[in-house]
């Protein structure tokens, strides 16, 4: 929208101005606006745990023994005691092979790469009716019990912050990070771009009563 | 004014004298409204059978709403589409997700017209529910590998400089369900999961260079407010290029589901990474690898193996009439009409088949067309009342073709969920109802 000289140019006006009224003088080449981070904010908010390699990981320990009692208590009801999933709850465990599969069961165990994002995701968004209340403790301790379920770790694993990162997750070498797309090359043909008798129709919506209706108030419809 | 005090005009006027069978000589406001929405009702069951009927309420007649005083000003302080559209609304696959919460719903694209989509029927993905966030305890934490970190307030976000841009955004799993075969007979369900705004806000890179950025920072983590904290990474270059952090869209404060008070845009990319209830951006250098971006937000390939960092929508179009919910009414012209996108840039190009892609003509594109922003397009079209299969094909600033389902199938299997921006093939049959289908 602005190029660089109207940038400045902009950002010198503002200065001016912030200079007329505000109390706290900006730095040099800054707007000023807002205020520091102070030590006890950052303590607050700065909570996510890198996954490949674990760093922000907090103090703190836990046991499968331990992970298992948290479980049954805070996840069980919608995972499943042993992680399979209740309804259409996520499954955790299992699924081990089963990637190359027609109905494949990406799970934890058969799909993640890495072992310190399950604390992660854990610590900031279970469980879901009450996110990031659990104690470091106890997410460390089904971080333990979810990796144990998927035969990850022995029974008396204990997760903490230098444990986690060295866990080797089945599926890590399976990734790849680098975006392959453009990945399919069709050509923009205008006329004749097939043999009418080869368009077929493969499948079809019809009468296959998935879909909700349309109009008039929301549907409510289940799986059959 | 205020002494000259007259009689409403309306107390003596026989309002609904014509009205069938009503002797009624004055009818309240409510009870006419009524009687509009049951006219409007029938005139609109009536209008798919042409004139053959006269409606009490069409020529010759003058309808009640012609004969008294309509509401006043400020009798809606907030305006809201007319009660005739109630059925107009984002809907949800109720079978596709254990809860609401963490959940999709879906703009009604067949009845949109033009490219900006109303704030009110804005698709909805949420990972923890909508928070209603309060924009005066709101704060934006930027730190890491910065200078100065800093919290900055609302009211301080609101005073850096402003831009306004129209992008899309879209669900990477937009699509998602018809991998396998088609399964869905509708448009809203099949394609809804994108929207489209002018979005509102200060350019993500006044933010960070306010911050100051370490030398070693290569990537950006974004985090929202909500339950989730939903968190992505993204590198420093997409960043400084063309990201936002918006407080508005359409002119409007953010509408809650949409991230109030404040949410990041990240345009051409999966809309995940467009984190709303913008709370914490963390400057480091090298990726986090979320959960949001191992676990979910990846695609498995027939080997096995899985693609993370897909960001980019790849370019996509659809038509958005005729389509399920809105069939033909018999032979004769018609407009047909779509919407195209890409993240790559611009549309190009939208060619429309009308026999299942042998043969193709390019269509109209309507202005404005903006990079990564939905474009309008339109073709006449004389249907003789035969079968046909109707499909579009955008071809976007890079030359990008969008592929067939067969053609992306080739590549990735049938397991891979996202990004599924293949052409849409809608049969008609003679009777002008249209089905989704998958065409060899």
């Amino acid at each position: 929208m602005f190029n660089s000289r109207e940038r400045s140019l902009l950002l010198c006006l503002s200065l001016l101005a912030a200079a007329g009224t505000a109390a706290d003088a900006a730095e040099p080449g800054h707007y000023g606006y807002g205020v520091k981070a102070t030590p006890e904010q950052l303590a607050g908010w700065d909570i996510d745990a890198r996954g490949d390699d674990g760093v922000g990981l907090p103090a703190g320990q836990g046991t499968v023994q331990k992970g298992s009692e948290v479980f049954a208590d805070q996840c069980a009801a919608c995972h499943g005691t042993f992680g399979e999933g209740e309804g259409r709850f996520p499954k955790l465990a299992g699924g081990m092979g089963t990637l190359r599969d027609d109905r494949p069961e990406p799970t934890v165990g058969s799909y993640w790469p890495f072992a310190p994002t399950l604390w992660d995701y854990i610590n900031r968004a279970m469980p879901m009716p009450a996110p990031h209340t659990l104690s470091a403790d106890d997410v460390y301790a089904l971080t333990a019990y979810i990796l144990n379920l998927n035969d990850i770790v022995p029974n008396e694993f204990v997760a903490d912050r230098n444990s986690l990162p060295k866990v080797k997750m089945p599926n890590h070498d399976s990734f790849t990070w680098t975006d392959p797309r453009p990945d399919t090359m069709a050509k923009p043909c205008m006329s004749a771009c097939a043999d009418p008798a080869d368009i077929k129709i493969m499948s079809t919506a019809e009468g296959r009563n998935l879909t909700p209706r349309t109009t008039g108030p929301l549907d409510t419809m289940q799986p059959k | 004014m205020r002494g000259n005090v007259r009689p409403p005009p309306w107390r003596n006027m026989p309002v609904v004298s014509r009205l069938a069978g009503t002797r009624s000589p004055l009818l309240g406001r409510r009870s006419f409204l009524g009687l509009g929405a049951a006219l409007t009702g029938s005139f609109a069951l009536g209008a798919t059978r042409g004139n053959a009927e006269p409606a009490p309420s069409s020529p010759p007649a003058d309808a009640p709403w012609s004969q008294s005083i309509g509401a006043g000003v400020v009798d809606r302080p907030y305006g809201k589409p007319a009660d005739t559209e109630a059925g107009v609304i984002r809907r949800n696959v109720p079978w596709l997700t254990a809860g609401t919460e963490s959940s999709v719903s879906f703009s009604p694209l067949q009845d949109l017209h033009g490219s900006i989509t109303p704030n009110g029927l804005f698709f909805e993905r949420h990972h923890a529910g909508r928070p209603d966030v309060d924009p005066a305890q709101h704060r934006l934490m930027i730190h890491g590998l910065v200078e100065r970190p800093l919290v900055l307030s609302m009211k301080d976000i609101m005073r850096f400089p402003s831009v306004s841009r129209i992008h899309f955004i879209e669900c990477p799993a937009n699509g998602g369900m018809e991998w396998r075969a088609a399964q869905l007979n509708s448009l809203q369900f099949n394609h809804g999961m994108i929207s489209c705004a002018e979005w509102t806000g200060v350019r993500l890179s006044t933010l960070l260079e306010e911050v100051g950025i370490k030398k070693e920072v290569q990537w950006v983590l974004v985090e929202g407010a909500d339950g989730a904290h939903m968190n992505r990474s993204l590198p420093l270059a997409k960043c400084l290029d063309d990201c936002l952090v918006v407080y508005a869209q359409n002119g409007e404060a953010l509408r809650p589901e949409q991230g109030y008070p404040l949410r990041l845009l990240v345009p051409g990319w999966e809309g995940n990474v467009s984190i709303k209830w913008l709370r914490r951006i963390k400057l480091g250098d090298r990726p986090w690898y979320s959960r949001e971006e191992t676990s979910k937000y990846t695609d498995l390939m027939p080997d096995g193996t899985s693609r993370g960092f897909t960001w980019l929508i790849d370019a996509k179009s659809v038509i958005t009439f005729p389509c399920p919910e809105k069939p033909l009414d018999g032979a004769g012209l018609y407009e047909i009409r779509g919407l195209a996108w890409s993240g790559n840039g611009r549309v190009k190009q939208v060619d429309v088949s009308v026999d299942g892609g042998v043969n193709w003509q390019s269509a109209q594109l309507h202005e404005p067309v903006l990079t990564k922003a939905l474009t309008k397009f339109t073709l006449p079209w004389r249907w003789d009342g035969r079968p046909a299969l109707l499909e579009s094909r955008v071809i976007d600033q890079t030359g990008y073709v969008q592929p067939t389902i067969s053609q992306l199938r080739q590549q990735r299997g049938s397991n891979s969920v996202y990004h599924n921006n293949s052409i849409q093939t809608w049969q008609i049959k003679p009777d002008g109802s249209v089905f989704d289908v998958q065409l060899a």
